[in-house]
């Protein structure tokens, strides 16, 4: 497709109606230079001069037909020929480094299954959109996927708040929608054709609440929430219920928002009430900032968080105030099993870094949604549905993966301590 | 006592954020002065600001030693105050000319368009910096460089001020006073004053109202840079959109103190910076971005003119 939209535009002097007709707004093309529009149109009938480096005038008719040859020998054979995916996450934006992660382990999944032979006997075609991180955006690209690119399935979005606006309308055109690290409880009953390939924020929340209770012996907690993500909140109700009703109290819950980057008017608070543990289900970004910030005011209980902590940034911004403070997570790339160091070492191959929970996770999901269509023996979205929620003991590199009756993934996570800037696993917990 | 430490503290706290508003706020109220406009991508400049410290900063840090000193003593504070200083002056200097290269290159052709020609333009020139920055170094958070030790300083009992609040502080104090000397002592600042009084005259009696436009925007960008790179030795991480809230809310406070008014700016950035802290230390953490804006609507509606600003007539 991007390749016959090179050839029509200036040059040829075919008026961008064309673009129209074919029902592909130039917009979208990002990356393919040529396929700029070109608004002079040039009279019928008269040589066209623009196309200097010919030396002479090309005409119009010729010009045209040649473009409709090539507009008709395109479409057919790419419609034919691939297995459309739509994967949508966050490239850009305060989220970026989830959202590269993600869409690198989504890569390598289609990479894997292509060099396999596809998806019956079809390559696989991942059309990757950014929600730039915004709120709205995930709705945009999903009413796009499903009018536009006709995909088959959806993989994402990335976050919670961006699966919610995702899902609904996924589920109303019936096309299978599969996220592979919203952890949020409430998305999967948006409907039957929404599943989750990660486990949920009653499953992190249960294991940090245990493991402070446990392993910290904390008695009274104080919960760090960011309002405005659906993760944060969702993740504090779970540790709150579970930390209270296991003998443990929480003496406040103090809010933040997303993009905040002075907490020590929240954190003041938390260094009089003098907490055992401080539990920050939040992401990295404010994560950092918060652990930075809390060891400068001379907080120094150990401070607990979810899988919205697992990034380098964290640390690199953090610095020595990041050691001694625990998170969960999906996956650790310290992880020796076979399985888990053939994929670290693929990943190191293609992208010269290590993956973190976010790549494997999307690694995983793309690969299991691939399992299914091909279980299904079809692209019809209620056999792909079928089959993904069937799916039994998925091997993945983020362990054994069954979908419940509820669509949601069953699988172990494990807790991390950060130690002199580098994870150690410290358990792994299975639900 | 715990609570009147508690109040003391949230109070520091308000002030150093309230002096960052403030810098930036500078800035927009000097360009309304003398243009009679709002500078929406002033925000941004703040932002370029702090990347252009981090980018400076690996440049000199084998001279400097950044990052290598745990705590202030007698010994070492010239040292590394010379260093951070000359980073925020280099930074300062490289967001003066990006200042005065906003102005010629996007406001000047549009100079004697309708003003709203203008306005949408700033939104422009801030989208363009934003996504220009995000394209060339990323959008992920970045560390910034640890410029000046940053710990409790001693001897204050129950309270804690760090370096990097103090830092900000002083800072601003010291950026007050340059700025009032420049606008109340020097020749050029008699022209920005007399510009803002009435353009036409001004250029009549003489003024290159141009070169005292340019140097208005250098001096809101440099003050914006300096903004940037303290606020950054404060909390490390810079982002290509870090510049977007605190822009607004700098834009609130200069319509709070009244805009075109300089001491007004700083008084503005001052309140809003300490009715944010105290929102939040009241329990209504929510209401920390909420707040700036109340402020900006209740103004709009009971004083216009902000707190320090005059009445203008319009004149027929």
């Amino acid at each position: 497709m991007v390749a016959c939209r090179a050839e029509i535009p200036c040059s040829t002097g075919v008026p961008p109606v064309v673009f129209g007709d074919m029902g592909v707004s130039p917009g979208y093309q990002s990356g393919s230079r040529a396929g700029r529009r070109c608004h002079s149109e040039p009279r019928a009938g008269r040589p066209c001069y623009r196309d200097s480096r010919a030396g002479r005038p090309c005409y119009m008719g010729v010009r045209f037909l040649f473009g409709a040859l090539v507009l008709l020998a395109f479409p057919i054979h790419t419609n034919l020929a691939q297995i459309k995916i739509g994967a949508v996450t966050c490239l850009t934006g305060a989220l970026s480094t989830f959202g590269v992660s993600s869409i690198q382990g989504a890569k390598l999944a289609v990479a894997d299954t292509n060099a396999a032979g596809g998806l019956l006997g079809q390559p696989v075609e991942l059309i990757v959109e950014d929600n730039g991180s915004r709120a709205g955006e995930a709705a945009t690209i999903t009413r796009k996927f499903i009018a536009q690119d006709k995909v088959v399935a959806i993989l994402g979005d990335l976050t919670s708040s961006a699966t919610m606006e995702a899902a609904p309308l996924a589920q109303a055109a019936k096309v299978p929608l599969l996220t592979p690290s919203a952890t949020n409880i409430a998305i999967t009953k948006i409907g039957d054709y929404i599943f989750r390939s990660c486990f949920i924020d009653a499953f992190t929340g249960k294991i940090i609440a245990r493991f402070a209770l446990d392993r910290l012996k904390a008695k009274q907690a104080i919960i760090l929430t960011d309002v405005k993500q659906d993760y944060s909140v969702g993740l504090s109700d779970v540790i709150r219920q579970y930390f209270t009703e296991n003998g443990g109290k929480i003496t406040n819950t103090i809010s933040y928002s997303s993009g905040d980057t002075d907490f020590r008017p929240q954190l003041t608070e938390v260094r009089i009430a003098r907490p055992d543990v401080v539990f920050l289900p939040g992401y990295y970004t404010e994560a950092a900032l918060i652990l930075l910030q809390a060891r400068q005011l001379g907080i120094v209980c150990p401070i607990v968080g979810g899988e919205g902590w697992d990034s380098p940034a964290l640390v690199q911004i953090a610095g020595k105030s990041a050691d001694g403070n625990y998170y969960t997570n999906h996956f650790s790339a310290a992880d020796p099993s076979p399985r888990v160091q053939k994929f670290v070492q693929t990943y190191y191959a293609k992208y010269n870094s290590l993956p973190d929970a976010l790549a494997a996770l999307w690694y995983d999901g793309a690969r299991l949604l691939f399992e299914a269509v091909q279980r299904a023996r079809s692209t019809d979205p209620a056999s792909i549905r079928d089959a993904l929620a069937s799916t039994r003991d998925f091997d993945g590199v983020t362990g054994r993966i069954s979908i419940d009756q509820n669509r949601n993934a069953s699988k172990p996570g494990v807790i991390l301590e950060i130690e002199n800037g580098e994870t150690k696993m410290v358990q792994e917990v299975t639900p | 006592m715990d609570r009147l430490i508690e109040i003391l503290q949230q109070l520091v706290n308000g002030v150093s954020l309230g002096s960052i508003y403030a810098l930036i706020a500078l800035g927009y109220t000097m360009v309304y002065g003398v243009l009679r406009f709002i500078n929406f991508a002033h925000g941004d400049v703040y932002m370029l600001g702090a990347y252009a410290g981090y980018l400076l900063a690996p440049l000199f840090a084998h001279i400097f030693k950044f990052g290598e000193f745990d705590t202030f003593t007698p010994e070492n504070t010239l040292f590394i105050l010379s260093g951070a200083g000359l980073i925020m002056i280099l930074s300062m200097a490289i967001c003066a000319v990006i200042g005065v290269l906003i102005e010629r290159i996007a406001y000047r052709p549009l100079r004697e368009r309708p003003r709203l020609n203008v306005l949408i333009t700033a939104i422009g020139v801030s989208l363009f910096l934003q996504n220009m920055t995000q394209y060339r170094l990323g959008a992920n958070p970045k560390a910034f460089p640890q410029l000046i030790p940053v710990h409790v300083v001693e001897g204050l009992g129950n309270l804690t001020v760090l370096t990097s609040q103090l830092a900000i502080i002083i800072s601003t104090i010291i950026l007050l006073i340059v700025l009032r000397f420049i606008v109340m002592k020097t020749k050029i600042g008699l022209a920005m004053r007399a510009l803002s009084l009435n353009p036409t005259a001004c250029s009549i009696m003489g003024v290159n109202n141009d070169v005292v436009i340019s140097f208005t925007f250098a001096l809101g960008s440099a003050l914006a840079a300096a903004a940037g790179i303290l606020v950054s030795m404060d909390s490390p991480s810079i982002n290509p959109l870090m510049g977007n809230l605190p822009g607004i809310k700098a834009f609130v406070a200069a319509v709070l103190g009244g805009i075109g008014n300089i001491p007004g700016a700083a008084l503005g950035g001052l309140i809003i910076g300490i009715l944010e802290t105290l929102v939040i230390a009241i329990g209504f953490p929510q209401w920390r971005d909420g707040i700036a804006f109340a402020v900006l609507i209740v103004i709009l509606l009971f004083k216009p003119t902000g707190i320090l600003g005059r009445v203008e007539r319009e004149k027929v």
